[in-house]
């Protein structure tokens, strides 16, 4: 078996590169693989993810205002993450993420309004306030949560296109999980019937480099997570998550083989948070430098914000407008967030049983 | 001196088989290892080998002898230099002085001979009184609850094409306990799925089809290994549709056989009901007849909520009257008056209606006249019946194999207290399984164990009949 444990060193720098295994997980290639955007994609992409930016930022400070409780896990710096892979999806097909899952929703389709107003406990939100930031759902997105357990939603996304090989449609399904919850067990369990079965679901692997305060090299014994279906001779692949265009051609390829019937897929998307693990961490398992590292050169809306610019396809005033827009409609949901009422008390006893 | 060979339990529930095939016959010479008999269990057909060497001098069971008990002498083995035709005769002396098999170990459960012991597995089990349910002049079909749940299964399988089985050897294998046997033949290996050895995996990917919306049936091989999946029954399966401000249902069973088997130690023995029973968003049924067996698990598979269905491996083989209605239905949630009576209630469920049943019988000789209510679904408890018939007797015992802290007993008192404390006579008595881990040992897995004499115990107190 080639699996060769990489170093602390080798793969701290992040974000930088892409890599694929074939199925037989024996060989291993470096091509980067960057598909050349179009001005249409650069543009949906940048508006998508400063939609996340900026819905992110008005929900921190929505949680410092004690507008929203709990636990509040912000998605800011893995937007092209979800933003790359929904761009190679189509309809019916379906999404499912553990509990930093604002973008996932948002990335959907999934109204800003909605999902605000659920985070601040309201009547109008997706869940009618009774699930907070952890727990959303919208059959009509196909977006299925939302899961606060850390590995649940690996098994349950592997049901999920399970119904897609029964129904015999070429659905197929993204199982988004950390970075943390792939070193949980049903993580294997599934990726063994999925193979086994050929269930056309993608493995998305969101190695932000940290679960919870817990660095990966802490964690895990081989820190290229891609390998991680190697012994169910899953194909697994290493993105630079930071670059949109990247995981949007790893998507494509992913979501090619499983729409062909050929099992499951990994990806493993190399991004970083720039926020802490929830709002009430203070993330001190890691310096500033390495933040602010991240946020200057990766960034993955600046990236796209810098292409838009140098090839003249956007000015500066037409960002600044779609930032207005993105700015806007954020303001709308907040404010429907804090003026929504609460869920009647009679809520309490509904949608125990159908 | 010649040797017996004895008819071999072959599975820890096992106490009768049919003594299928010979492979040998009188005069052969065999050695151990050599397979010399087929005989068939409830569950399987299984080959039997010689642990001696020797001729065969006699065979004393026929082939085709159905109900041949455990540890029966079937044939004698003349050992190398000893006379065949002499052991032959000595074997017919013996056997002719004591034509029935010896109460032997291992057979504690037994059923006639030892009252405290649960239902075995071969006879039919204590007829439930006249179902009110069932119409007049309806057609009645003996039918072991092993085949009432595969019948369920099949005929909700051939209505909805959403209903699809999985779970570990149900479909080549046939079912580790039989309850799946046909059924691949029947419905093809896409809807008849065999996993690997993985419960957390297939629990959760069974939770995820549901949430898809198709209609999963999940086998647990036995309710114990569900421990490895409890948090996808609880945190994703019961908790879904409330979490989603009621978007997502989960029309999912979770089946297999729960409780006590025989002999198989503490690991897999525990019976759940009340772990279950605490969870909002499940409902839990344990049924106890095969009608009910049968009814039960097909409004379970029609529920658009997630269902426990907890079975019993000793109550598999017991055979009930089950209605010929097209479509046999039994409501969730509802229990049932089995045996009315007017001096005390006994509540129980499953496996514990077998000591209820028993006990009530044997109070009826000695002037006592219990009513006997089969609960049959644990959540949500139908509280309103056993009201009504406590509210009549004034008096009550619960019967049930679960520990009894925090058991189904538990809240059956509490609520009685809460809303019928002005018609007790006495206080709620409560029979159950001991607060021990489930011993190996035969005589202390039957001490661990309700049994009849505790149930009439309990019903002598609270009627002042000591």
């Amino acid at each position: 078996m080639a699996t060769k444990p990489k170093t602390a060193a080798s793969s701290s720098q992040g974000g930088t590169r892409s890599r694929s295994r074939q199925s037989t997980g024996r060989t291993a290639t470096k091509t980067p693989v960057i598909a050349e955007f179009s001005k249409e994609e650069e543009l949906v992409a940048y508006h998508d993810m400063l939609l996340i930016r900026r819905f992110e930022e008005k929900a921190g400070q929505l949680y410092g205002m004690g507008l929203i409780g709990g636990f509040c896990h912000l998605y800011i710096g893995q937007e092209a993450v979800v933003v790359g892979m929904q761009m190679a999806l189509k309809p019916g097909d379906q999404v499912i993420t553990g509990y930093r899952d604002h973008g996932h929703m948002l990335a959907t389709g999934m109204e800003a309004k909605g999902v605000m107003a659920e985070l601040t406990g309201r009547r109008g939100g997706y869940s009618k306030g009774k699930g907070g930031s952890m727990h959303m759902f919208s059959k009509e997105k196909a977006f299925y949560g939302g899961h606060g357990i850390v590995g649940a939603q690996v098994s349950l996304g592997t049901g999920l296109a399970f119904v897609n090989r029964y129904r015999e449609t070429d659905n197929v399904t993204l199982a988004y999980f950390g970075d943390g919850a792939s070193n949980q067990g049903q993580v294997y369990e599934s990726f063994n019937m999925a193979k086994l079965w050929k269930l056309p679901v993608i493995y998305i692997i969101e190695n932000n480099k940290y679960g919870m305060g817990t660095s990966v090299e802490r964690a895990s014994s081989n820190v290229d997570l891609s390998e991680r279906g190697a012994s169910f001779d899953i194909p697994g692949e290493q993105v630079d998550g930071m670059d949109v265009r990247a995981v949007k051609a790893a998507g494509d390829k992913a979501v090619a083989h499983c729409r062909a019937g050929k099992g499951p897929y990994i990806l493993e998307m190399l991004t970083y948070r720039y926020r802490g693990h929830s709002m009430s961490d203070p993330a001190k398992y890691r310096s500033k430098e390495e933040v602010q590292k991240m946020r200057t050169e990766h960034d993955p809306i600046e990236q796209v914000r810098k292409r838009l610019l140098d090839k003249k396809w956007a000015s500066e005033d037409e960002l600044k407008g779609v930032d207005k827009d993105v700015r806007a409609l954020v303001g709308e949901a907040a404010e429907f967030a804090q003026t929504d009422p609460e869920p009647d008390p009679s809520e309490l006893w509904t949608d125990i049983l159908r | 001196m010649p040797t017996e060979i004895l008819m071999p339990a072959l599975s820890p529930t096992m106490e009768e088989g049919k003594l299928a095939k010979w492979l040998v016959k009188e005069g052969d010479a065999v050695t151990s290892g050599d397979v010399i008999a087929e005989i068939e269990t409830d569950k399987a057909t299984m080959e039997v080998e010689a642990v001696d060497e020797g001729t065969v001098a006699k065979i004393l069971v026929s082939e085709g002898t159905e109900g041949v008990k455990v540890n029966t002498p079937i044939a004698v083995l003349a050992g190398e230099g000893e006379d065949v035709s002499a052991a032959a005769e000595a074997a017919s002396e013996e056997t002719s002085e004591k034509p029935q098999a010896t109460p032997e170990p291992g057979t504690e459960k037994a059923p006639s001979e030892s009252a405290n012991a649960p239902v075995a597995a071969a006879p039919k089990g204590p007829e439930p009184a006249s179902d009110p349910e069932i119409p007049e002049g309806t057609e009645m079909v003996t039918t072991t609850v092993r085949e009432a749940l595969r019948d369920a299964m099949a005929e909700e399988m051939r209505l909805d094409g959403d209903v699809f089985v999985m779970g570990e050897e149900v479909a080549e294998y046939q079912g580790a306990y039989k309850i799946t046997q046909g059924l691949l033949d029947e419905f093809g290996a896409k809807r008849v799925i065999d996993t690997p050895i993985t419960e957390h995996g297939f629990a959760g990917l069974g939770v995820g089809a549901a949430l898809g919306g198709l209609k999963p049936i999940v086998e647990f091989m036995t309710f114990n290994f569900a421990m490895q999946a409890i948090d996808q029954i609880i945190n994703s399966a019961a908790k879904t549709l409330y979490m989603s401000g009621g978007q997502m249902g989960c029309p999912i069973v979770f089946r297999g056989p729960n409780g006590a088997a025989a002999r198989v130690a503490a690991q897999h023995s525990q019976d759940y009901s009340s772990w279950y029973a605490h969870v909002p968003g499940l409902t839990v049924v344990q049924p106890w007849s095969a009608a009910d067996a049968k009814g039960l698990l097909k409004s379970a598979i029609r529920s658009p909520n997630p269902v426990i269905f907890l079975e019993n491996e000793i109550l598999y083989g017991q055979s009930f009257e089950v209605p010929k209605i097209d479509d046999w239905t039994v409501p969730l949630g509802k229990a049932k008056v089995v045996k009315a009576g007017a001096d005390v209630t006994l509540v129980s469920f499953g496996i514990g209606m077998t000591y209820a049943m028993k006990a009530a019988e044997e109070l009826t000789e000695m002037g006592i006249d219990a009513e006997v209510i089969d609960l049959r679904t644990v959540r949500p408890l139908d509280i309103d019946t056993v009201l009504a018939s406590v509210k009549k007797t004034g008096r009550c015992v619960t019967v049930e194999e679960g520990w009894p802290i925090c058991s189904i007993s538990s809240e059956i008192g509490f609520q009685l207290m809460e809303k019928a404390f002005d018609y007790l006579d006495a206080p709620v008595a409560r029979v159950t399984g001991k607060d021990v881990p489930m011993p190996y040992a035969a005589n202390l897995e039957k001490l661990a164990l309700p049994s009849v004499a505790d149930v009439i115990d309990a019903v002598k107190a609270v009627t002042y009949t000591a």
